[in-house]
Order: structure tokens, then C-alpha cells, then sequence
């Protein structure tokens, strides 16, 4: 079955180059195109930013690696995301499964009305995950640790999460999304409400994050896609309001020899 | 410069000929609007006055009588005006009993139907839906206590149990109508409180690879959980108070007892029925009205504070 | 399960599915979601269906076969002529033939036969010397499916009776006052009566609950007495209706008789449980939903729009009457109509009141004894026998159809209410 097929693969020994790749991928909210035909191969281990202006189609398409326009009603995708060789859009692909191997962490910090500890273990328990308290508070522990948060939390891990600061809500988010060992984690736009000195702390637990996993970033911000990414792909809205790729590769280049005429107007700042 | 100022002194000076009074001039009119504004903002304040002195004046001639005492009104469990026994334990137990299959009806009922409304139905399955719902909601309450008694009691409870372990009035029936009567309530509260959890938490658990059911009922729930309750404690008053389907359905004579398949008349009953009849005004029997509705108001005026308390906190995390 | 994962059982932060576990794992909670979605889907089914059954409940009443037997057969009367085709003065000779002398004196004292209409005497023919009378009532189910059953039981049971096919609602039952015979019982009367109880109510309700809305959204400021009224206001909006009857027991049948049953402006002949005090009791119980909903309306209008008024030196007052109000009025008027239907379904207060129910006579003031269509559904439910069941059917379609048409005017004007903004 081609589910256990995919399902198999065991996520830390498969040594492709490449994490995801996108091939010819179209987006539509029920009739209308929001993005048209972009293709590129996101590498693992790397951080990838997707930059442009706003309505670009970046965050659609962000969102489209791990299905969460599937929620979207009408939304509806042609073309192909491969994970692990496999469409994620085939049929038999379950989107839970692929969310699971594919975090995200949002925008808006979006912590669960519960405990540090209970907003970590959600993901986990519902994953079928099985274990010993002790194991359970290990993995709380490690997950707390991997997004650098650990130190500002470990003697409150029962007070809600929702009265942490805005900062440390979107660490607790990484956090919570590391606890179920995803493979590729997609961050929409992280830092956009949060303080330049939360930011700075994201971005560094970025530098640490990539050793162990691949990163997809959207960026309003070019700044900070120059600071932390090796890659970007820079999307532009064309006359029909459908993003479009312009350009995509790694980021010295984008930012420093742009090959394309309206990658160099953006980043020098002239529009959008 | 100065020939510009002495041609502005110049302009200015046909204006100020009649200099503008912009003291406040009283306006009687004015005045008057908003003293029959206001009076009709605090008709309000005389209702809740008017009734809370004439249930406590007719209360206090109740207890006032020889043949009560308050004792005997909350610690026995007979009520039998014609004999002078007024132990309001039986009214009460009758209550709760129907209010309480009330709930076990409208409660998973209407939080089930809020769940699929919200977390699951496309807005065109919505928008033909909830007005049914509210159709349900808007049938006058004595409709109900026509189909308790011609349809739900006949028809279901002795069809399944038994003509003879039946009787014609009986609580269970009167509960699971009146469950029927709140499910709209509960369904479209407790779906207010669902759809006021933001859409972040739901994307945050489906990120985390979670089903539908499991955001549904893991995280979406839990954080409408202070909205539901609300809506179930208002539920609760509704069930208290309700008249028409237990004085229609649920029996027509006080009775203590435990079992939902005998007759037993509620409080909200027994005040309808011996105001119903000729009764006259110096008798025990229409204090003792007073004294029932007494402990009927707070009742639902405690659920309703509490209900009230219980939404706030939860409009505290989410507006 | 196999030896690799049992070795990841054993590493220190648990165990997370991996390989065929996986697709267990899944399949099992897909499963646990599609059960739960067949929960949620069918308690909203209970509900459809409990609405099927209760409009099923109603129709199966109100419609089906009659046994009708009569005393004495019309024709041998009329020598084959409909009775309705008779001019009054026959009808009166048909009766003064079949009745007793003092009967007819009886029917002549009560009202002049110069006097009667030929369709009072008409009734009096049927009712006293016809004597149509119902022997036995079917449902419209077992009318459908059981005919020949029907048939057989009734030869049997009543041999001079005929079978027809009846509908319990129809012109005469909305036109008939009250009757202790159920076939010719009508709700003409207590109609009247909810038109008058509603009238009276909504007299009062609207202008006071709009004015109420207007202090509480326009004039009031923060203050401790504007809370209490608003929390109060709350709170009233969740008394038991049956609260407000007692209310109205007390103070308005009794502490202002005087006033409620007419006798200070010259009345006699009527105690305090009149019209007035049913429109007085329920003008309290929808007011507190009349001023949330004009709340709502007058909050929805535009901000810009009061600050305009006033920039062009208007009043409050001014501002009020000529802006706000008139934008609020589709608002307004939705709440009105959901506060009459509230109004034109209670039952528990006017009961408590005692309206009475049994009146034959339509009322003519507000100092009248009176009946409503509720209080006649509720009275005919009460009462034994399948005819009363039916006509307590056929009040309650009155009672539904009126609501929903009261409900469906409420929608379409809240549509367009949102259309316009």
C-alpha cells in the first residue's frame, strides 16, 4: 500500500538532498488562481525564506506543505509536493500524517488555553504516543530545551501557557511543535508581532534548529531573511493577482546578484 | 505684516458687533426627554423591586401563619395545603428530577449539534440548519406540553415500558420534552462560545497533525468550556422555571417522590394550578403561592447570576 | 509489535508511532473521528426529528374521520331541502315545532328571535333539534391506513351514524367562540382575546422599551446606577415567566382592582382578571427583551452618522429622534415582532392571572374576562377525550401559523436591515 509505503521511511535516515520539492504547483480559492506555477526544491537542513510583498501568494503557498489549505473551503491544489518521493496531495495521503512530519508555528503566537506542560504534550498524546511520566516529563524537557526556553519556564511548567510573553508564546509554539519530531517546520511570518529582542532570540534558536531540522520561513521582513536563511524565493503578484515565482536560490546571491530585474526593485527597496 | 493685521482687526470687526453667547442656555425640553429616558431605563429597577416585595410581603404573611413554620416549609416532605402540611420537599424534588432529565437530554444533545454547527458543517449546511433550530426554539411551551402528553407519554414512554408501568402524568415524560424545548438553547450558546474560539488554536492543533475530532473536542471545547457551562446553567433556569410542559404532563398533585415514571407536580406547576382555580385572597393556599415563587426566583436568580459570572470570565480570555 | 519498537519504547522520552504503527495509529483515529461525527450529526437529527414528529403529532389531530350521528335526520325536517337554504322564519317555526315551550321562551328571553341573525338560529336548529353530535374521532393516520376497520367499527358500534372525512380546523372553528362541545368549540374568541392582550402589551412595551434602549445606549453615562439597571435588565430577561403572573396576581388583579377591573371608571360585573391586567402583566415580561433588542438596533447605528448630527449643532434630543432612531427602526422592529410572538405563546402568566377558560362571549373592552388561543390549547390538552385532542390540534396550528408568519416578517426584515448597511 502506497501509504505504508511512504509512511515507512524512516525520516531520519533518508538522505535525500532535498526536503520537499514543488513541482509545477497551482493554487485556486474555488475559481480563482492565487498562485500560478511554482516549482523549486527546498534543501534539508537549510533554512529557506520565502520572501515578496504582501499577497504574493508566499504564506499560500507555505501553507500548501503541510495541506493546511485543506481547511480552507474551495481551496484546491494542482501539481505536485513531494515528501520523501511521495505526493502529498495523492489520494491516499492522510494530511494528519503529513502535518505531523511537517510542523508549523504561526504568525500570531497561538498557545493552548492549557499548561506549558499540556500544551507541549498535546501533540505527542494525540499522536498516539505511549510512555512513563518520567518519560513524558523528559520529553517536555528536551522539546522546552530545543526551542531555548527551557531556563524562563522549567519551574512553572503548570501555570497556562497563555500568561507567558509574546516572545516566549511563540518559543512555547516551536517547542510544542518539535515534541511530535517533525522533519521540516514551516513558520509563517514568526517574528511579526513580537519585540526586536524576541525576534533576536527566534532567529538565533533558528541557527540551532537547522542542525536537526529543515526550515521554511515567510518574511515580510528582508532583513531578516538575509540574516538567517541560505536560500530565498522571492514571489511577486502577477497582472492577474496570482503569485508567481520570480526567483529562487541562495540568499548571498538573491541579495547581492539578483538575475532578475524586479528581485533587485524589491530588495533595493523600490516597491512593495 | 502690520498692514495684514490691521486688515484682519477690520474684517473682525462687523462680527463682533454681536457678540456670540456660548453660555449654555437652558433647554427645558431638553431636560425633560431625559427624565422620561431615564425613567423608562429604570421601569426595570421598579419590576425587580415590585417583585421581590410582593413575593417576600405574601411570603412573610405565609410564614407568618400559625400553621407554618420555616422548619417544617424546607424540612418535611409533604405538602398538603388542605391539611395544613406545607413542606415544599416534594414541589422541589419534582422539579429538579424533571429539570435534570431536561438537561441529560439538552446537554449532549445541544452540545453535539453546536459541535457539528460549528466545527463541522459547510456555511451553506449552517445557514439552513441554525433557523431550524431556531423554528424549534421559537414553539410556544404549551405546544410541548400538548406532545408530552399526546405523543411522549402515549406513544414512546408506554409503547417501550409498558402501559402499566406508566402513568399518564409522569416526570420523565415532561423531562425529556422539556429537553427537546432547551436543546435549541444549549445548541445555539454553546455554539456562540465555540465560534468564538480563534480560528489560531484550531490551526495550531491541526499543525500539530491533530484530526478534526481531536481539535474538536481537545482544544476547541475545552476553551469554549466556561461558555458551554453557562449556557448549560442558563439551560438549568430555563428547566426550573418552565411551566407549561410540567403542568400539562408531569402530574397534577404533589407527590415525593424518586421515580421519573410517577406523577409529581413541580413548583412552577402547582403555583399554576392553584392560581388557576378560584382561590380566595385571605387563604393560606394563595400565600403559599407566593412562598413557592419565592424559592423558585432566587433559584433561577442564582443560576442566572451564575451563569452571567461564568460567561464574563469567559469573554475575559477571548474579546 | 516488534523487537525495534520495543526498543524504542525504551528511549527516554516515550514512544511516537513509526512505520506500520503509523497507519494503525491513523486508521484508528479516523475511525474514533467518523463515529463521533455520526454522534454529532444525529443529536442534531433528534432534534429535526423531534420537530417532524411534533408537526406530525399536530397534523395526525387535526385531521381525520368523524362518526356523526344526529337525533333527528335534516331531511325529515326540511322535506329535503338543506337547512341552510331555509329563511329565518322556517328555522324558527323548525324550532318553536321541536322544542319545549319553555325552552323557546328561554332562547326568545336571552336574545329576541326578531332580534337573531339566521345564522344564530341556524346554530340553535343544529345544535337543539338536529343534535349532530360526535360519536367517535379518528387520526388521520389511521384514517388513511385503517378505512375498512374504521367502517367496520362504526357499522357495529353506532349503526345510525355516518362516516366523513373532517378537518378539525376550518372557517366556523376560527370564527365560534368557546363551546363545551368540542365540534362546535371555536377560538374566534380567544383570537380576540390574544389580539386585545397583544395590543394592550405591545402599547406600552414599545415605546417604553424603546425609550429604555435609548437611555441605556444614548444617555446614560458610566455610572453605578446605569450598571445596576443594565445587570438588572439581564437578569429580568431570566425570571420564569410564571414569576411575572404572580407579580401580576398581586398588583395589578388585586392591589389596583379597582383600576384593572374597570369599577373606577363606572364598570361593574368584573373582578381584576381582565385584559388589562394580562396586557399590563405581559407589556413587564417582554419589556426587558424589547429594550436588549432596541439596544442592539440603536447600537448598530453608525457612530459617524451621531457625530454629524452633532456637528451641525443638533441636540441630543434632536440627534436622537431625527438620526438614530429612524437607522434603527428595521432593528427595532425585528425585536418588536419577536417580542410579540413571545408575547402571542405564553401561557403561564395569564393562567396565573386567570384568564379564564371558559368564556362564550368575545370581548368588547379591556375590563372583560377573557380567553387567549394558549390558554384554550392548554384547557383542551387538559381535557379527556380524543375530539378535545383534536381541536386542542387544530388551536395550535392557529397558534404556529400565526408565529411563523410573525417570525418570518422578523427575518425578512433583518435581512434587509443587513442589506442596508
Amino acid at each position: 500500500m502506497a501509504t505504508a509505503e511512504f509512511s515507512s521511511v524512516n525520516t531520519l535516515q533518508s538522505n535525500g538532498k532535498y526536503a520537499v520539492e514543488l513541482k509545477n504547483i497551482h493554487i485556486y480559492y474555488g475559481a480563482f488562481r492565487a498562485v500560478n506555477n511554482v516549482s523549486l526544491q527546498i534543501e534539508r537542513q537549510r533554512i529557506t525564506a520565502f520572501i515578496g510583498p504582501s499577497g504574493c501568494g508566499k504564506s499560500t503557498v507555505l501553507r500548501a506543505i503541510n495541506r493546511m489549505n485543506d481547511l480552507i473551503p474551495g481551496s484546491r491544489l494542482e501539481g505536485q509536493i513531494l515528501f520523501h518521493g511521495k505526493n502529498i496531495y495523492d489520494p491516499d495521503v492522510d494530511p494528519v500524517e503529513v502535518r505531523r512530519r511537517i510542523g508549523m508555528v504561526f504568525q500570531k503566537p497561538n498557545p493552548f488555553p492549557k499548561s506549558i506542560y499540556e500544551n507541549i504534550m498535546f501533540g505527542p498524546r494525540i499522536n498516539g504516543w505511549r510512555g512513563t511520566k518520567q518519560q513524558a516529563d523528559e520529553l517536555v524537557e528536551r522539546a522546552l530545551r530545543g526551542a531555548a526556553i527551557w531556563d524562563e519556564v522549567k519551574d512553572k511548567l503548570h501555570q497556562p501557557g497563555t500568561a507567558l510573553s509574546g516572545g516566549q508564546q511563540q518559543r512555547l509554539c516551536i517547542a510544542r511543535a518539535l515534541a511530535v519530531q517533525p522533519e521540516v517546520i514551516l513558520m509563517d511570518e514568526p517574528c511579526s508581532s513580537l519585540d526586536p529582542i524576541s525576534t533576536l532570540k527566534i532567529e538565533e534558536l533558528m541557527f540551532e534548529l537547522r542542525q536537526n531540522y529543515t526550515i521554511v520561513i515567510v518574511t515580510h521582513n528582508m532583513q531578516q531573511a538575509a540574516r538567517v536563511s541560505d536560500y530565498t524565493a522571492f514571489f511577486l503578484m502577477n497582472e492577474s493577482r496570482a503569485g508567481e515565482l520570480i526567483e529562487y536560490g541562495p540568499t548571498t546571491q538573491i541579495f547581492q546578484n539578483p538575475q532578475d530585474e524586479r528581485t533587485e526593485n524589491y530588495i533595493s527597496g523600490r516597491f512593495g | 505684516m502690520e498692514q495684514e493685521a490691521r486688515v484682519a482687526v477690520e474684517r473682525s470687526t462687523p462680527l463682533s458687533i454681536s457678540p456670540i453667547n456660548l453660555r449654555g442656555k437652558p433647554r427645558f425640553g431638553e431636560n425633560v426627554i431625559e427624565i422620561i429616558v431615564f425613567i423608562c431605563g429604570a421601569i426595570s429597577i421598579f419590576t425587580t423591586t415590585a417583585i421581590v416585595i410582593v413575593l417576600f410581603q405574601e411570603a412573610w404573611m405565609f410564614f407568618g401563619s400559625p400553621e407554618v413554620d420555616l422548619v417544617e416549609f424546607f424540612g418535611t416532605t409533604t405538602w398538603q395545603p388542605e391539611t395544613g402540611r406545607f413542606g415544599i420537599w416534594p414541589l422541589m424534588t419534582s422539579t429538579l428530577i424533571t429539570s435534570i432529565i431536561a438537561l441529560m437530554v439538552a446537554v449532549p444533545l445541544g452540545l453535539g449539534a453546536a459541535i457539528y454547527l460549528s466545527e463541522y458543517a459547510s456555511p451553506q449546511a449552517r445557514g439552513y440548519l441554525k433557523p431550524i433550530l431556531e423554528v424549534l426554539a421559537g414553539v410556544p411551551t404549551v405546544v410541548y406540553g400538548y406532545f408530552a402528553l399526546t405523543f411522549v407519554t402515549p406513544v414512546i414512554l408506554q409503547g417501550l415500558l409498558g402501559k402499566e408501568n406508566v402513568e399518564i402524568y409522569n416526570m420523565l415524560s415532561a423531562g425529556l420534552t422539556m429537553g427537546i424545548m432547551i436543546l435549541p438553547l444549549v445548541a445555539s450558546m454553546s455554539e456562540d462560545a465555540l465560534s468564538a474560539v480563534p480560528r489560531a488554536l484550531r490551526e495550531g492543533a491541526y499543525g500539530l497533525g491533530a484530526t478534526r475530532l481531536e481539535t474538536s473536542l481537545r482544544i476547541v471545547v475545552p476553551a469554549a468550556l466556561s461558555g458551554i457551562l453557562a449556557a448549560v446553567i442558563v439551560a438549568m433556569s430555563r428547566a426550573v422555571g418552565e411551566t407549561m410542559i410540567v403542568a400539562l404532563a408531569a402530574g397534577a398533585g404533589p407527590r415525593f417522590t424518586f421515580n421519573p415514571l410517577q406523577a409529581a407536580e413541580t413548583m412552577t406547576g402547582h403555583i399554576a394550578r392553584i392560581s388557576g382555580g378560584d382561590i380566595s385572597y385571605a387563604s393560606i393556599q394563595y400565600t403559599s403561592i407566593f412562598a413557592i415563587a419565592l424559592v423558585l426566583f432566587f433559584m433561577t436568580l442564582l443560576l442566572n447570576l451564575l451563569s452571567g459570572w461564568v460567561a464574563s470570565r469567559f469573554r475575559e480570555v477571548y474579546e | 509489535m516488534s523487537a525495534q519498537s520495543m526498543d524504542q519504547r525504551d528511549r527516554p522520552t516515550g514512544y511516537l508511532p513509526e512505520g506500520a504503527d503509523i497507519n494503525r495509529n491513523i486508521a484508528a483515529r479516523r475511525l474514533r473521528g467518523a463515529i463521533w461525527q455520526a454522534i454529532f450529526v444525529s443529536s442534531l437529527i433528534i432534534g429535526l426529528l423531534a420537530l417532524a414528529t411534533l408537526i406530525y403529532t399536530i397534523v395526525d389531530d387535526t385531521f381525520g374521520y368523524i362518526a356523526v350521528q344526529t337525533k333527528v335526520d335534516p331531511e325529515e325536517l326540511t322535506g329535503g331541502r338543506p337547512l341552510e337554504e331555509l329563511s329565518k322564519e322556517e328555522l324558527i317555526e323548525i324550532l318553536r315545532a321541536n322544542v319545549s315551550a319553555g325552552l323557546f321562551r328561554r332562547f326568545d328571553r336571552d336574545e329576541p328571535f326578531s332580534e337573531r341573525s339566521k345564522e344564530s338560529v341556524l346554530q340553535l336548529v343544529e345544535e337543539r333539534v338536529v343534535g349532530r353530535e360526535v360519536v367517535a374521532a379518528y387520526k388521520l393516520t389511521e384514517s388513511l391506513l385503517e378505512r375498512e376497520r374504521i367502517e367496520a367499527t362504526v357499522r357495529e358500534r353506532f349503526p345510525r351514524a355516518k362516516l366523513e372525512f373532517h378537518s378539525w380546523i376550518n372557517r366556523e372553528f376560527l370564527t365560534r367562540p368557546m363551546s363545551s362541545v368540542p365540534i362546535l368549540a371555536g377560538v374566534g374568541n380567544a383570537i380576540l382575546g390574544s389580539l386585545w392582550v397583544i395590543a394592550i402589551t405591545m402599547l406600552l412595551a414599545i415605546p417604553i422599551g424603546i425609550l429604555g434602549g435609548v437611555y441605556l445606549e444614548e444617555y446614560a453615562s458610566d455610572t453605578w446606577y446605569y450598571r445596576l439597571i443594565e445587570t438588572n435588565i439581564n437578569n429580568l430577561a431570566g425570571v420564569p415567566s410564571i414569576i411575572y403572573g404572580i407579580l401580576g396576581l398581586a398588583v395589578f388583579v388585586r392591589a389596583l382592582e379597582s383600576f384593572t377591573s374597570g369599577a373606577m371608571f363606572g364598570v361593574t360585573d368584573s373582578n381584576g382578571r381582565t385584559i388589562l391586567s394580562a396586557g399590563l402583566t405581559m407589556a413587564l415580561l417582554v419589556l426587558p427583551l424589547m429594550i436588549i433588542n432596541a439596544r442592539e438596533a440603536i447600537r448598530a447605528v453608525p457612530q459617524s452618522l451621531r457625530q454629524a448630527s452633532y456637528g451641525l449643532g443638533a441636540t441630543k434630543w434632536q440627534t436622537v429622534w431625527h438620526h438614530v432612531l429612524p437607522n434603527a427602526l428595521p432593528g427595532i422592529l425585528t425585536g418588536t415582532i419577536l417580542s410579540a410572538s413571545r408575547a402571542m405563546g405564553e401561557t403561564a402568566p395569564l393562567i396565573v392571572i386567570g384568564a379564564s377558560t371558559f368564556v362564550v362571549f368575545f370581548p368588547d373592552s379591556v375590563f372583560d374576562k377573557f380567553t387567549v388561543i394558549p390558554i384554550q390549547i392548554y384547557n383542551w390538552t387538559s381535557q379527556p377525550g380524543a375530539q378535545f385532542r383534536s381541536i386542542a390540534a387544530a388551536a395550535i396550528i392557529v397558534l404556529l401559523v400565526t408565529l411563523l408568519a410573525l417570525n418570518a416578517t422578523a427575518i425578512l426584515l433583518r435581512n434587509r436591515l443587513r442589506r442596508n448597511y
